[in-house]
């Protein structure tokens, strides 16, 4: 029995300093999610990329589509006005 | 559940030198309980201060003088609301739940910023709030930056970028009224003089009285202590104030040379108890609001919840035959 093609593939999220966000650094199988924090520990910190890994099973991700991206953002396009380099302020006025 | 290997003592010491040294607390972390519920109170109130600072402004979306204007303040009160959103996630990284916060909102044993018990009466009212509460909420906000509990030190650099857009548009919308008609400047002048005071009132009581200063301090969940920041606010907006060409409604506000800074007047803190207290002019109205909209919306959870059962249902039958 070929058992690879079931072994779930997590991704791997890796804080690199404390006060900053996780960020994704890639992915890997592994058969549960302790083992998958011990594969990542291995794969993506080997010299001290971080302080605190997160995984997650790639199954558990939902994600927008590049070709959804009209619905999703074209919208905000057209508001300039939600920039605050939109209003301009009197020379003089400072500190806003 | 996380393991520790140290004992009450030294775990206590370890936190306050990793605070000590500049270094952020993260929600998996061994943290005082104290700490904890310190955060808790003071992140769930910022919260709570987003979401119910819309009302005063949302009063005014329908009847915003131009579209423009009507757009800026949609898009503004959309943002207080995704601020909200930002505060209670990270306070729920503590261990509480959104329904335990929104319940002590409701109850009244959770407070929210006490301006936003004044009633929003003209359309002057709007870019003052812009410009002076939003003005002041960003000196506090940008010390909290700098907060040592990580996910609330992260939610206040996004609030800050989206926030310079909300004081802009309040100085403009004011700048247009300020040099209108004598009406216009009339009601600038009106505005002004009803929220300077509650604005110099949000950086909470004087050093002396403030409960959880020290404390807050120590731990670096505040940065400056409130007079600090109250002064920063005053000493960047009396030059706004002028440009504008208004009057502050002080008597006792003047450039101290010596000290570099403007000396201003006593704040009237019975008011400021009054209000915090619930003896407002909008206190009961605000909280009622926020029940109300909350209740109504319940049937939208209640068939979110009913869908997913559902679903779930159905899956689980497919799969048994
Ligand atoms: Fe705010
Ligand atoms: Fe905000
Ligand atoms: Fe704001």
């Amino acid at each position: 029995m070929n058992t690879s093609v079931n072994t779930p593939l997590y991704e791997v999220f890796v804080r690199s300093k404390r006060g900053l966000d996780h960020k994704h650094v890639g992915s890997l199988h592994a058969e549960d999610a302790e083992q998958a924090l011990e594969y990542a520990r291995d794969c993506y910190t080997r010299r001290s990329e971080g302080v605190s890994i997160w995984v997650v099973k790639s199954g558990d991700i939902t994600c927008s589509q590049e070709e959804d991206a009209a619905s999703f953002y074209d919208p905000m396009e057209d508001k300039p006005y939600r920039h605050a380099t939109h209003y301009v302020l009197p020379e003089n006025i400072k500190n806003m | 559940m996380t393991q520790f290997k140290l004992n009450a003592e030294e775990l206590e010491q370890a936190f306050q030198n990793r605070i000590d040294d500049e270094q952020k607390i993260e929600p998996k972390d061994w943290m005082p309980e104290a700490y904890r519920k310190n955060l808790i109170r003071q992140m769930s109130q910022h919260a709570h201060s987003e979401v119910i600072g819309m009302q005063p402004e949302g009063n005014w979306i329908s009847r915003a003088p131009t579209l423009r204007r009507k757009m800026i303040l949609l898009a503004k009160v959309q943002d207080e609301g995704g601020h909200g959103l930002y505060l209670y996630s990270a306070t729920e990284t503590l261990g509480i739940t959104r329904e335990e916060l929104v319940e002590a909102l409701q109850n009244g044993t959770a407070k929210y910023a006490s301006i936003f018990n004044y009633p929003s009466l003209t359309w002057a009212d709007i870019g003052t709030i812009g410009w002076l509460v939003d003005g002041a909420a960003i000196v506090n906000q940008i010390s909290l930056q700098r907060t040592s509990y990580g996910p609330y030190a992260r939610a206040m650099v996004r609030i800050c970028k989206e926030e310079s857009f909300h004081q802009r548009q309040g100085f403009e919308s004011l700048v247009v009224l300020a040099n209108g008609s004598a009406e216009q400047k009339a009601m600038a002048q009106d505005a002004l003089n009803r929220w300077w005071w509650p604005s110099l009132m949000m950086f909470g009581p004087h050093d002396a009285e403030s409960a959880h200063s020290a404390q807050s301090m120590k731990w670096k969940i505040k940065r400056k202590s409130n007079d600090e920041l109250r002064q920063a606010f005053v000493d960047q907006t009396i030059p706004q104030i002028e440009f504008l060409g208004l009057k502050v409604p002080d008597d006792d506000l003047k450039w101290n040379e010596e000290r570099g800074h403007y000396d201003f007047g006593a704040i009237d803190w019975d008011e400021f108890l009054r209000v915090v207290s619930g003896k407002g002019m909008c206190n009961k109205q605000r909280v009622e609001h926020h029940k109300k909209v909350h209740d109504d919306g319940a049937w939208v959870r209640e068939a979110m919840r009913a869908y997913k059962v559902k679903t779930l249902d159905r899956n689980r039958m497919k799969e048994a035959s």
